[in-house]
């Protein structure tokens, strides 16, 4: 999970206390990722665990508690900056299925839906854009930030974009079910018939 | 103070009979000065004849286009041209400079065909050079300067002198993202001192820059996004369905 690495990423620059970790975190991405205080220090914690941290022993828990890096965690970070993140299940799955469903429901003009969602999803790039607007050029995290979330919704409209223009293209308005469910078996005994 | 263009019931359509084609089907569209607008929409939907038609380029069939408060369909040809010259700016996808004219000169020529003399349009032209920050290559021909730079020219002649509505298809061309974002926010800045503008486009990204954006399909308006809400609404996204 990344909140651990970014925790790792900001102890590589030396020790600090809790407390700024879960500050710098958040001005480092533009405070569009807000981290409370406890998953700071369950993050911390799990850290210490696996070796990748180290706490003063002497100190209280708590905000003044100081943390530092070991190898193995500045090994660990390394790693990962190099793995290829999960994208097994891109956030656009669902949007998917809802036009799936959408083309085998009888009296659903998935043309509009189509536009309904395209409507939010530009709705919601139009926030970030906003807010790169505001930000200034040297404002790098919250860029970056707004950068991804704004080509990942572009995705999803050109998407859409796409899938709109494929139903288009059908040969008759979507009323699918019936043909392609009666068209398998007569297929399967075909084959039959010539083995 | 009137909006910066009002598109009432307007319908356009090329050839006769059976050969009819209805590009437009009754568009209304009001642009408010200082409002940038997006229209989207697939290629064939009208969104570029819209935009030739609300530049006075083309005559509607039929509705009305008033741009600052002045009805255009009811103008002479020539009270247009000059309506054009002195009212609205156009930044094209190709950026349409001319190559034998500097930056400079491109940027005041529009001033100088409506009369205006060089000395004061190269002031003009100098200064919107200036806030674009092209200052230093007034005097570089088009094929001198690089196509970021080039379509700052084509902004700052959009926008010199005192133009209150901004017209743009596809206005970052083939721009790199950050030149095409670049130029958004200059469209952006010239709509913050009070200009009207309208993009056509079929990017959703610099649609993203608009205030409203309007969906265009087979001619007609189907759809438009809500009123901005602010950025902080952001940090507490609304659950999905």
């Amino acid at each position: 999970m990344s909140v651990r690495h970014a925790l790792l990423a900001l102890l590589s620059e030396g020790p600090k206390y809790g407390l700024q970790l879960g500050q710098e975190f958040e001005a480092g991405t533009g405070e569009v990722w807000p981290l409370n205080t406890g998953q700071v220090y369950t993050t911390l914690q799990r850290l210490e665990r696996d070796g990748f941290v180290e706490s003063d022993d002497s100190a209280d828990e708590g905000p003044q508690k100081g943390f530092r890096i070991t190898e193995a965690g500045q090994r660990e970070l390394h790693e990962w900056l190099l793995t290829p993140p999960d994208s097994s299940s891109p956030p656009r799955d669902e949007l998917v299925i809802k036009v799936l469903v959408a083309l085998r429901m009888p009296g659903v003009d998935v043309s509009e839906l189509v536009q309904t969602h395209r409507r939010h999803v530009i709705e919601a790039m139009h926030q970030y854009t906003r807010l790169k607007e505001d930000a200034g050029d040297d404002d790098i995290g919250l860029l970056l930030v707004a950068d991804a979330e704004i080509y990942r919704l572009d995705a999803v409209v050109r998407w859409l974009d796409a899938a709109d223009a494929r139903i288009k293209r059908l040969p008759d308005a979507p009323a699918m079910p019936a043909a392609p469910v009666r068209a398998r078996p007569r297929a399967r005994r075909t084959v039959g018939a010539r083995r | 103070m009137s909006p910066a263009l009002e598109v009432r019931c307007v319908s356009k359509t090329y050839g006769e009979g059976a050969a009819m084609v209805h590009a437009l089907r009754g568009v209304d569209l009001v642009v408010e000065a200082g409002e940038l607008v997006a229209i989207m929409g697939p290629s064939g939907s009208g969104k570029s004849t819209l935009l030739t038609i609300a530049g006075t380029l083309e005559t509607a069939t039929d509705g009305e286009v008033v741009v600052l408060g002045q009805q255009t369909s009811t103008m002479s040809r020539n009270d247009r041209a000059s309506l054009r010259r002195r009212a609205i700016g156009y930044v094209f996808q190709d950026f349409n400079l001319l190559a034998g004219l500097t930056a400079a000169e491109n940027v005041s020529l529009p001033l100088e065909l409506d009369g205006t003399r060089s000395k004061p349009a190269r002031i003009v032209a100098m200064a919107a050079l200036e806030e674009l920050g092209m200052a230093d290559r007034a005097d570089r021909f088009p094929d001198e300067l690089s196509g970021g730079e080039r379509q700052r020219v084509a902004i700052a002649r959009a926008v010199v002198g005192d133009r209150g509505l901004l017209l743009a298809d596809e206005p970052t061309g083939a721009l790199d993202s950050v030149n095409g974002e670049g130029v958004m926010r200059l469209v952006r800045a010239a709509c913050k001192r009070g200009v009207g503008g309208v993009i056509v486009t079929h990017d959703a990204q610099l649609a993203s820059w608009a205030d409203r954006v309007v969906f265009l399909r087979d001619g007609a308006v189907v759809d438009q996004t809500a009123p901005a809400a602010g950025p902080e609404s952001l940090l507490s996204p609304t659950p999905s369905r």
